[in-house]
């Protein structure tokens, strides 16, 4: 007898449902590896132009305003700019945002707090081009100077671009972490004679800190790499170091677009460098902020 | 003393006053916030379309199907570029769906739990690199990889097609561009995808491989049809993504119009000519178009995620209505 025909081998539709899994199966694990890949390269890419130009030099100086020098110089302008924008953008985005969720989670009737939720989400999906020109209509194309800053671009009109994009950002995450506090928090303190001001200020707010924390600081790293939103809002700017929020200043992300269609090679140089630079920032950034959120949802985890 | 005997008493009274006070303001404030939160978004609209108004006076909804944009003649159109942006974001969809659904399977089914959540990391990290640097990146990596390897690759074997003709080692192309998107959309797809496969009860899934189903046949007969809508979903947000992206876009494509019949030519594309544009408007009414674009941008992304939404209810209706 042909021993092949006791085998427990599968052959005929058998074999080929199981070769299409494995196909399947490979396809899979082949998708998965190609985005790892993609992100390996990004970064060594990123990572090997751009650490080699690195310097002190690089982060104290400005952009080298001598046509002829082997170096594009440094972004000291380029970082207080960016540092100026973002910080201008928390500060208004990270109240509101925050006060945004406890109306929600607080305050707010059921239908009240989805109609928020639906508009926060809207506003999430608007191109950041467009947040861009929005600021440009309202701060600098009108004839009216708005709160003294119109008119022109300042670092106060692109960090209100991108407060406008930070703004969903932070509000959505808040929301979710301030719906993780136990009621049980709430109605001990409610219990106990506290106000509902003073359970939201005390109880609420400290127990869900880590998770806010967690969100704007994902919201800062997405700030702090766009682009678009200060194209019409802060893009033309001096070559110099300048504090002033209501002047236009350099900012990294445009550094680096401007840098990359420039046709000076120096300056290719340095859009990678600032490249590695804030992909730096944004990766550790974000890795941290996950590392937090991880450690905050464990610890919530125990503790009910 | 009459005074203090009023106010003796009223120690509680006073603290009962200040909760009251604290109260309303705590309210009046966070209900101030998220109504300034609403109102940004119709701030929005109303200062685009108000922007755009000199321009839509001229060019009315022509504008959407003129083909020229000379500044010298004072002629604006936006066909040109809603193909390209079409044609771009179609095309990243086309690539991004199945990866980005094979991806999720592979993070919800296949992988090991002790990889899971480092791989899941490391592709919802792909969407944290700024789309500058990912433009940066496009120019002098990939477009040249492009150039050299894959664009005459595909040309060889489907050269034929006019959408792969042309001339194959141009840098600046719409190709690259789709590729590039394509890039940007995976995390968010995927990891939506992911979530998604993972809600599915596990029940079920083994009753299908109890039935003596391969993986791939349980996939395919039980998780993927359990959520379709929010795969759709899923796509559709990704493809949202990839309609408003600027910056990078505008990197690699190389802004230029006429838009050729092949992927293998440079374009633009909505959002990339507004981004390109950003100094060179010189005229009130070339500003006015440029805003007249972004106008238009503003729309096509918010009835796609519109439509995400009507999917995502539609899905939960059947799931909680349909039993």
């Amino acid at each position: 007898m042909d021993p092949q025909a006791l085998s427990l081998k599968a052959t005929g539709r058998a074999r080929r449902r199981l070769v299409v899994n494995r196909l399947a199966e490979g396809g899979a694990v082949l998708a998965a590896a190609a985005a790892v890949a993609v992100l390996g390269i990004v970064v060594w890419s990123v990572g090997s132009r751009g650490a080699g130009a690195l310097s002190l030099d690089f982060f104290i100086k400005g952009p080298s305003s001598d046509f002829f020098s082997a170096s594009g110089g440094g972004i000291a302008p380029a970082i207080v700019g960016s540092f100026l924008l973002v910080g201008t953008a928390t500060l208004i985005a990270l109240p509101t945002g925050v006060l945004t969720a406890i109306y929600v989670s607080e305050f707010a009737p059921r239908a009240w707090a989805q109609q928020v939720r639906l508009w926060l989400d809207v506003l999430n999906g608007f191109p950041s081009i467009v947040i861009g020109i929005f600021v440009f209509t309202l701060a600098i194309k009108t004839k009216v100077p708005l709160l003294g800053i119109g008119h022109h671009q300042s670092a106060l009109a692109g960090g209100f671009a991108l407060s406008v994009i930070m703004l969903p950002l932070i509000a959505r995450s808040a929301m979710e972490v301030l719906a993780l506090v136990p009621n049980h928090l709430r109605e001990a303190s409610i219990a106990l004679g506290v106000s509902k001001w003073q359970t939201v200020i005390r109880v609420v707010l400290p127990t869900s800190l880590g998770g806010i924390l967690t969100g704007t600081t994902l919201a800062v790293a997405r700030a702090a790499g766009e682009t678009a939103p200060l194209l019409f809002t802060c893009a033309i700017a001096g070559q110099l170091v300048d504090w002033n929020p209501a002047h236009s200043v350099q900012s990294i992300p445009l550094t680096i677009f401007f840098d990359s269609e420039s046709a000076d090679p120096n300056l290719h140089q340095q859009a990678w460098a600032a490249a590695f630079v804030l992909i730096v920032f944004v990766l550790v950034s974000s890795l941290a902020s996950r590392l937090l959120l991880e450690r905050s949802r464990r610890k919530a985890g125990l503790s009910r | 003393m009459e005074a203090a005997s009023i106010t003796a008493p009223g120690l509680p009274r006073t603290r009962h006053a200040g909760d009251r006070i604290g109260d309303g303001l705590l309210y009046g404030l966070t209900a101030l916030a998220a109504v300034l939160g609403v109102l940004v978004v119709f701030a929005i609209i109303w200062r685009v379309a108000d922007g755009a108004w000199p321009a839509i006076k001229v060019f009315h909804v022509g504008f959407l199907w003129h083909t020229q944009w000379n500044a010298n003649l004072n002629e604006f159109g936006a066909r040109e570029f809603i193909i390209g942006t079409v044609v771009t974001s179609f095309g990243a969809m086309l690539l991004s769906a199945p990866l980005s659904i094979a991806i999720g399977l592979f993070l919800s089914e296949l992988a090991p739990p002790a990889i899971r959540t480092p791989i899941g990391s490391l592709v919802d990290m792909l969407a944290a690199v700024p789309s500058v640097v990912v433009g940066l990146w496009g120019i002098y990596v990939l477009a040249p990889f492009d150039a050299q390897h894959v664009q005459p690759a595909i040309h060889d074997v489907l050269g034929w097609i006019p959408i792969f003709g042309g001339d194959p080692h141009t840098e600046s192309t719409v190709f690259t561009a789709i590729v590039v998107l394509t890039i940007m959309t995976i995390p968010i797809t995927s990891s939506i995808c992911r979530e998604l496969f993972m809600g599915v009860p596990t029940e079920l899934e083994e009753g299908s491989i109890g039935l003596g189903a391969t993986r791939w046949e349980m996939v395919r007969t039980v998780v993927v049809p359990s959520v379709r809508g929010g795969v759709v979903a899923a796509i559709i947000l990704g493809l949202g993504r990839a309609l408003g992206e600027a910056i990078a876009v505008t990197q690699v494509i190389g802004n230029f119009i006429p838009l050729r019949s092949t992927l293998f030519a440079s374009g633009d594309t909505i959002a990339s000519r507004v981004a390109n544009q950003y100094q060179g408007a010189t005229t009130n009414l070339q500003i006015a178009s440029l805003i007249y674009l972004a106008l238009v941008l503003l729309v096509i992304t918010f009835l796609t995620n519109y439509a995400a939404q009507r999917v995502v209810k539609r899905f939960e209706f059947q799931r909680t209505g349909g039993g």
